[in-house]
């Protein structure tokens, strides 16, 4: 299954947040979406998501245009989590994962051996299996996020959108969720696509990493290959190192600024670095 | 927002005032007996005892103050219920004020046969307090306090019970509803400035405590977690602010009947005009709630001459073309 | 993982497959055989007294044939009636509030139960003559409901159409509409005769007083033809109770389903105000009963709602009708007056949650 974008653009109202983009969901991949805030990355995600109608241009799913498509069989090749989902009070976890079979449903067909495997295939694979019966309300952020995350599983579909999947997680379920987005990834193939913000972690995860700015895309490609002092300069405004990680070897920016300092530190006190390396 | 920049709001206001002041004068001069500006001036400096100078210091002038002060209240208690509740939807009457005030009227005139407008006003005014405490100490049930949920629902039970009551006691008895039913339809006809005199201390209390209150209002409906963490006392807040509305919503019925609609459409109207402050929001519901109600009153008269509308009726039938034009333009958010 | 609180139910190769609950299957089972017992109860009371057995075998023709003339001809019409309508109400009720996604949502408060009253007090205005006697037949006065109903519903729709309907733009069209309905209804009520009045402010509190078989041979069929649709489109109002995001994510087509679902809500409220006039009370209070009794899968929700509303008309009637015999108090009196006890006593359970 293939996901691009053609010549697209986004807005609402009268103001324009993407122009004229266009952009290839590399297949079996991890895609992190990364710019600052307001940069229409989340906009972007939408639209692919069908959430959001183009004012021109097209998103292409399989060769078909996405507007063309009916929207339930998009639900069965494309889940979409958005940013922050609330569940109505005292629904519980298994009746919130449930209803990711929607686009498998009919109205007789409404609870096939298919859905109640998938289900609990979902919940397996999120860990969620134990507090299936819990309301989703009563849940901690981490377990929270999970039971959404399950229930866009259940959809069974080779591409899934996420919203910042991680954000109000703490650093432990951040790695959680992320990890279990990997393993889906490398286990089942399945293309992944999300707006990450924090950057390190999005280069640790991401095959592929989409930097958008002024309305279009600034650059995008492996992680290590585009990743740099001036991408982040340009896409965020600040000033950083961007050294390997010790563990992974991926980038990892380090920003100046101010802060406590324990060494002899190469970057001025007020944001600028005042001596340049490498 | 239609009014974006401070001085736009303050000539707004003072442009709002001004309609204000007019609509009094409008209310005074214009009705089935035809009088001149000159004649309501002279009513007040050269009173010559007159039909028309009588007519002018006992019946329009009341009329007009009592009009504008319930109008105001109105408005002002319907932005603050809806703060409160964090509900777009509530209105006082949610709050039970209203049918507690009916449920006692129709409770003194079918029981103790009741029928004098001036005892009319501490029946309605102590049933509208006996409900809407009610209704704050359910809501106020649990370990969190009053939270906009349990607020809401409480209010609607309250509402609902009261009023299935009043409407039954008004089945049994017909000769009560002939009597209770042009009070039900809220009116400011007929009414002495006396009753006025009666409410104003507890209004203007009200009004001025409503101006107090706005910052801490703003800051409440951020949330109640953002509002306690920036060391705003929250259960002391919505504790004054239900009392005001008693006391804006309470007063407003106990003279004038329940009148309906001011309390939530006057918000909404105002927000298109000046966002979500309530700084700025609750002196513009004050007078966009006045000048409705003035309005709706003066052509209550006109309509069906010699007979006149009951200015709730009138009410609505001018404010929802209104309120339908706003909800489609896009309202902005409480 | 098993799932131990639940019973799958499946059917011919799985093309016919249902999940439910086991402890809402008991909750609605309970309350089923509640709705039954009151109405047997409700059967055997009011002037003429009869035993519950009684009424079973008057029910199938045996007994007495004063007996079988009581239950049979006056009772169980009524019965009937005040069932159907405790479900519209309390189906329409949770519908909206699901649609809506406010707690705040029922019938009378969007507007519904009003268009339905100005119709029938113009009815009664337009086909009185001089002495305050209707020109036709009262039997027409349940179509000038429903026509207000529908008119009205189709009205909000059109006014809050602009690229689709916004909940929250529906719900306020919906209440300005019903603050005109409501002007209206009283003008009409303060300018024609007392009596007049008197018989529109019956309506408005909610009778069901005289219901007749022919009454039930139409609300009937009416509401058996929605329930079946519901079962068809339950699921789209689960997933509409997510957020427009989230169910435009899992493949449903909001702006048209959410027509569907208010079309069939309508129809509910609107069967049920032609037949009981404007007993609010149920479809606000309801859903939220069974809210905390069964949780907002709307699966169970719907049906458990269905048959608190009806038991709450249910009883609400019987004590209307006997209370303060031989004068009938209309239903919509005694639907708060038992409702809102109960649901108060649900918030204080509730309180810490």
């Amino acid at each position: 299954m293939s996901l691009e974008a053609s010549a697209l653009t986004l807005g609402y109202g009268e103001s324009i947040i993407i122009e004229d983009l266009n952009l290839q969901i590399p297949k079996g991949e991890i895609t992190v979406f990364i710019g600052g805030n307001g940069c229409g990355k989340s906009t972007l995600l939408r639209s692919l998501a069908r959430l959001l109608k183009p004012k021109t241009g097209s998103i292409i799913l399989d060769g078909t245009t996405i507007q063309k498509m009916q929207t339930k069989e998009i639900a069965k090749q494309l889940a979409i989590l958005p940013q922050g989902p609330e569940a109505p009070e005292g629904l519980t976890v298994l009746q919130l994962v449930k209803q990711g079979r929607y686009p498998y449903q009919n109205w007789l067909k409404q609870w096939s051996e298919e859905d109640e495997r998938k289900v609990n295939e979902a919940l397996e694979a999120t860990q969620m299996t134990e507090l299936a019966e819990r309301q989703v309300d009563s849940l901690s952020g981490g377990q929270r996020q999970r039971a959404w995350i399950a229930m866009t599983l259940a959809q069974d579909t080779d591409t899934i959108l996420l919203d910042e999947p991680t954000t109000y997680l703490d650093m432990t379920h951040q790695i959680e969720i992320l990890d279990l987005l990997f393993d889906l990834n490398e286990r089942e193939n399945r293309t992944i696509v999300m707006v990450l913000h924090d950057l390190n972690l999005a280069c640790r995860y991401a095959h592929h990493i989409v930097a958008v700015q002024n309305k279009t895309i600034y650059a995008q490609g492996k992680p290590e290959d585009v990743i740099s002092c001036n991408l982040i300069r340009d896409v965020f405004r600040m000033e950083c190192q961007v050294t390997n990680d010790p563990i992974f070897g991926t980038p990892l920016c380090i920003p100046y600024g101010k802060g406590r300092c324990l060494v002899n530190k190469v970057g001025g006190n007020n944001g600028t670095p005042s001596v340049k390396i490498g | 927002m239609l009014l974006q920049t401070k001085r736009a709001k303050v000539l707004g206001l003072l442009l709002g005032a001004v309609l204000f002041l007019l609509f009094i004068c409008f209310s005074i001069v214009y009705g089935y007996t035809n009088t001149t500006w000159k004649t309501a001036i002279e009513a007040y400096t050269k009173f010559n005892g007159s039909n028309e100078h009588l007519i002018i210091q006992t019946v329009r002038m009341p009329r007009a103050l009592i009009a504008a002060a319930v109008g105001a209240s109105l408005g002002i208690a319907g932005a603050l219920m809806q703060a409160l509740t964090q509900n777009p939807l509530a209105d006082p009457k949610i709050f039970g004020i209203n049918a507690g005030a009916s449920f006692f009227i129709v409770f003194a005139v079918s029981f103790f046969s009741i029928t004098s407008l001036g005892m009319f006003i501490w029946i309605a005014f102590l049933g509208a307090a006996v409900a809407a405490i009610t209704v704050y100490c359910i809501g106020s049930l649990g370990r969190e306090g009053l939270t906009p949920m349990k607020f809401t629902l409480a209010g609607a039970a309250i509402w609902a019970l009261f009023s299935s009551l009043t409407q039954g006691m008004l089945v049994l008895n017909e000769k009560a509803l002939e009597e209770v039913l042009f009070w039900l339809a809220g009116s400011v006809q007929g009414r002495k400035l006396e009753y006025l005199q009666t409410v104003l201390p507890y209004m203007t209390i009200a009004w001025v405590g409503s101006l107090i209150i706005a910052r801490h209002i703003n800051l409440l409906s951020m949330g109640e977690d953002i509002a306690k963490g920036l060391g705003q006392k929250t259960g002391l807040i919505k504790l004054v602010t239900a009392v005001i509305i008693i006391l804006l919503a309470g007063g407003s019925v106990a003279i004038a009947g329940p009148i309906g609609f001011v309390g939530i459409m006057v918000p909404h109207l105002a927000r298109s005009f000046v966002g979500i402050d309530h700084r700025w929001l609750i002196p513009y519901c004050a007078i966009i709630g006045g000048c409705l109600l003035l309005l709706a009153d003066i052509s209550a008269r006109y309509i069906i001459m010699p007979q006149e509308i009951p200015v709730g009726v009138m009410t609505a039938i001018i404010g929802t073309p209104f309120f339908i034009y706003i909800a489609r333009k896009g309202l902005t958010k409480s | 993982m098993k799932l131990k609180n639940y019973l799958a139910f499946r059917l011919g190769k799985e093309n016919i497959s249902f999940l439910v609950d086991r402890k809402s299957l008991v909750v609605f089972l309970v309350l089923l055989f509640l709705t039954v017992l009151t109405a047997l109860v409700s059967a055997g009371l009011g002037e003429m007294k009869i035993s519950p057995i009684n009424v079973v075998k008057a029910w199938f023709g045996y007994g007495p044939d004063m007996e079988r003339l009581v239950v049979n001809s006056f009772r169980l019409p009524r019965i009937i009636i005040a069932i159907l309508v405790g479900i519209s109400f309390a189906i329409s009720g949770a519908m909206l509030q699901g649609i809506v996604r406010n707690p705040l949502a029922s019938p009378d408060i969007i507007g519904i139960t009003g268009g339905a009253a100005v119709a029938v007090v113009s009815f009664l205005a337009i086909f009185s003559d001089e002495n305050n006697a209707l020109t036709v037949s009262i039997k027409w006065m349940p179509l000038a409901a429903f026509i207000g109903a529908t008119a009205i519903a189709f009205l909000i729709y059109m006014l809050a159409w602009k690229n689709g309907v916004s909940p929250i733009r529906l719900v306020l069209i919906g209440i300005g509409l019903s603050a005109l309905t409501q002007a209206l209804t009283t003008m009409f009520m303060i300018l024609g005769p007392i009596y007049r009045a008197s018989q529109a402010n019956i309506w408005l509190t909610g009778s069901i007083y005289g219901a007749s078989w022919e009454n039930v041979s139409t609300l009937l069929p009416w509401t058996i033809c929605l329930l079946i649709i519901l079962v068809l489109v339950t699921r789209h109002l689960n997933v509409q109770e997510l957020g427009d995001s989230v169910a435009m994510g899992v493949g449903s087509a909001v702006g048209r389903q959410r027509m569907l679902l208010l079309l069939i809500s309508t129809g509910f409220a609107a069967g049920g105000v032609a037949f009981a006039g404007g007993i609010g009370f149920v479809g606000l209070i309801a859903p939220h009963i069974s809210r905390r009794l069964v949780g907002s899968s709307f699966g169970a929700l719907l049906p458990v709602s269905a048959l608190i509303g009806a038991i709450l008309v249910l009883v609400a009637d019987l004590i209307g009708r006997v209370s303060f015999g031989p004068t009938e108090i209309p239903a919509g009196v005694f639907t708060a007056v038992i409702g809102a006890p109960y649901f108060i006593y649900l918030l204080y359970k509730h309180r810490n949650l």
